[in-house]
């Protein structure tokens, strides 16, 4: 029998379908309880607009697998970071033609530094692995992603900024 | 689901995928709203109502930019900019909400000028229109997302629970708003002499409202612990903005005070001449037709 924890980690994402919510990092907890299960996601951005369609989402998957009596959950903290979208969904992101983001790692306190130039990362371009690449703009398509663009094979893509 | 009629999917069905942002859950669903022990709640509720009006005017603001920046990149920029802060207003309306017995929605769209708590550098014509330029959009989005990002840094701190997760999660968002601000105005202070013009234009236009966004307001002393005293936060935002202006070879404008009416600004209620206009096309459609969705 399919557990409700494996129904919800299958559910996609709405805005980036190669990953599943449990690859992004935003499903936190599935949990059963005198028969309900009760599912918790966390938000990208505190507008994503994706986040109703999630819970929308996960509700009809986890009705089809028969459970009928589920409540979604949506927590805030700790907020979400881009450092928990998995290692298979970073494949995933690479092989789709999204560059996904590098790691970040904790966030330390006091005041957050300023950038006057947009951060040297070095970002490979997905189609052809050359790391000459440039932002052309840091907000994109969905606000998790910004828009670079490839000096080698001179094809633009997108890539999972870091937060 | 077949696309015979577009409005078909409209009208329900288990793959109702027309648009995103069709029938909003309350935006705090599933979070820990308990309110501390002695905390004075109407305050609270005021607090919220200054932070959420701050991002939810500001955030109309911005999307009026939608379709009419200089190039197509800055359009999406300035619309996600405004997406995050609609986001962060949601959250501080429903907070606010709690306590006030009113939905998010009703305290968006059926609240009259005078409830409004937003500071006046949120809601001042900085363009697309006649009012304003894109460079004083640029210097708006400087002062403010400094600002505001310098506020949710300490509000991490805050004894709520609520608005300590909001500061969180916004604070990521604020830095990237910061950040692209930033690098806006040194591109145009560092640019051409007429975009070197006309960024000192926008900073001069923006600076008078400078002052009100450091002013302690009552229901902020009122919320030790809670609240953050925006007084607090005048010397890492000047640092930051005389970074900036420093590496963009501006001036920093002379510093003069917006008037007040009897010693009150946004967080009184008391707004400019613009605050009736936006809300006017703001409230519009929900007023005509109470409980429109689409």
């Amino acid at each position: 029998m399919t557990t409700a924890l494996e129904v919800a980690s299958a559910v996609r994402d709405p805005e980036l379908p190669v990953l599943t919510l449990a690859d992004l990092g935003v499903l936190r907890e599935v949990s059963e309880q005198d028969g309900r299960v009760v599912v918790t996601i966390t938000p990208t951005y505190s507008g994503c607009p994706a986040i109703d369609e999630m819970g929308a989402d996960l509700r009809r998957s986890l009705a089809k697998a028969g459970f009928e009596a589920v409540e979604v959950r949506l927590s805030l903290s700790p907020a979400w970071t881009t450092d928990w979208i998995s290692d298979e969904g970073r494949e995933k992101l690479a092989q789709a033609g999204i560059a996904p983001p590098s790691r970040i790692g904790p966030v330390a306190a006091g005041p957050v530094p300023l950038n006057l130039v947009p951060p040297s990362r070095q970002v490979a371009c997905p189609q052809c692995g050359s790391p000459n690449t440039q932002e052309i703009s840091r907000f994109g398509s969905t606000a998790c992603k910004a828009l670079r663009r490839c000096h080698a094979c001179a094809e633009p893509f997108e890539h999972v900024k870091e937060i | 689901m077949s696309f015979d009629n577009a409005y078909e999917s409209l009208l329900g069905g288990e793959d109702a995928h027309w648009a995103f942002g069709t029938g909003f859950s309350e935006a705090l669903s599933g979070v820990n709203r308990e309110f501390p022990a002695g905390v004075d709640k109407d305050a609270l509720a005021a607090y919220c109502l200054m932070l959420g009006d701050d991002a939810l005017i500001y955030s109309q603001r911005l999307s009026e930019w939608c379709s009419r920046a200089p190039e197509l990149e800055e359009d999406i920029a300035l619309a996600n900019i405004a997406l995050d802060l609609l986001g962060q207003a949601r959250m501080l309306l429903t907070r606010a909400g709690e306590v006030l017995g009113r939905t998010e929605d009703e305290l968006a769209y059926l609240r009259d000028e005078r409830e409004f708590r937003n500071v006046h550098l949120a809601e001042i014509d900085c363009g697309p229109g006649p009012g304003g330029d894109f460079a004083a959009t640029i210097a708006r989005l400087l002062v403010f997302s400094s600002w505001r990002l310098a506020l949710f840094s300490r509000l991490r701190g805050s004894a709520d629970p609520v608005l300590k997760a909001i500061a969180e999660k916004g604070l990521k968002e604020l830095a990237y708003h910061r950040d692209h601000a930033a690098q806006w105005t040194v591109r145009l202070g560092d640019g051409t002499d007429e975009s070197h013009r006309r960024m000192q234009a926008g900073l001069e236009r923006v600076w008078p409202f400078l002052d009100e966004l450091f002013a302690t307001h009552q229901v902020e002393a009122a919320l030790q612990g809670v609240a953050v005293d925006p007084a607090s936060l005048r010397s890492e935002v000047d640092g930051v903005l005389e970074a900036v202006l420093s590496a963009a070879g501006l001036t920093r404008p002379r510093d003069t005070k917006a008037a007040r009416v009897a010693g009150r600004a946004g967080r009184d209620g008391v707004h400019t001449e613009t605050m009736g206009y936006l809300l006017a096309e703001m409230q519009h459609l929900h007023r005509s037709l109470p409980g429109a969705v689409w």
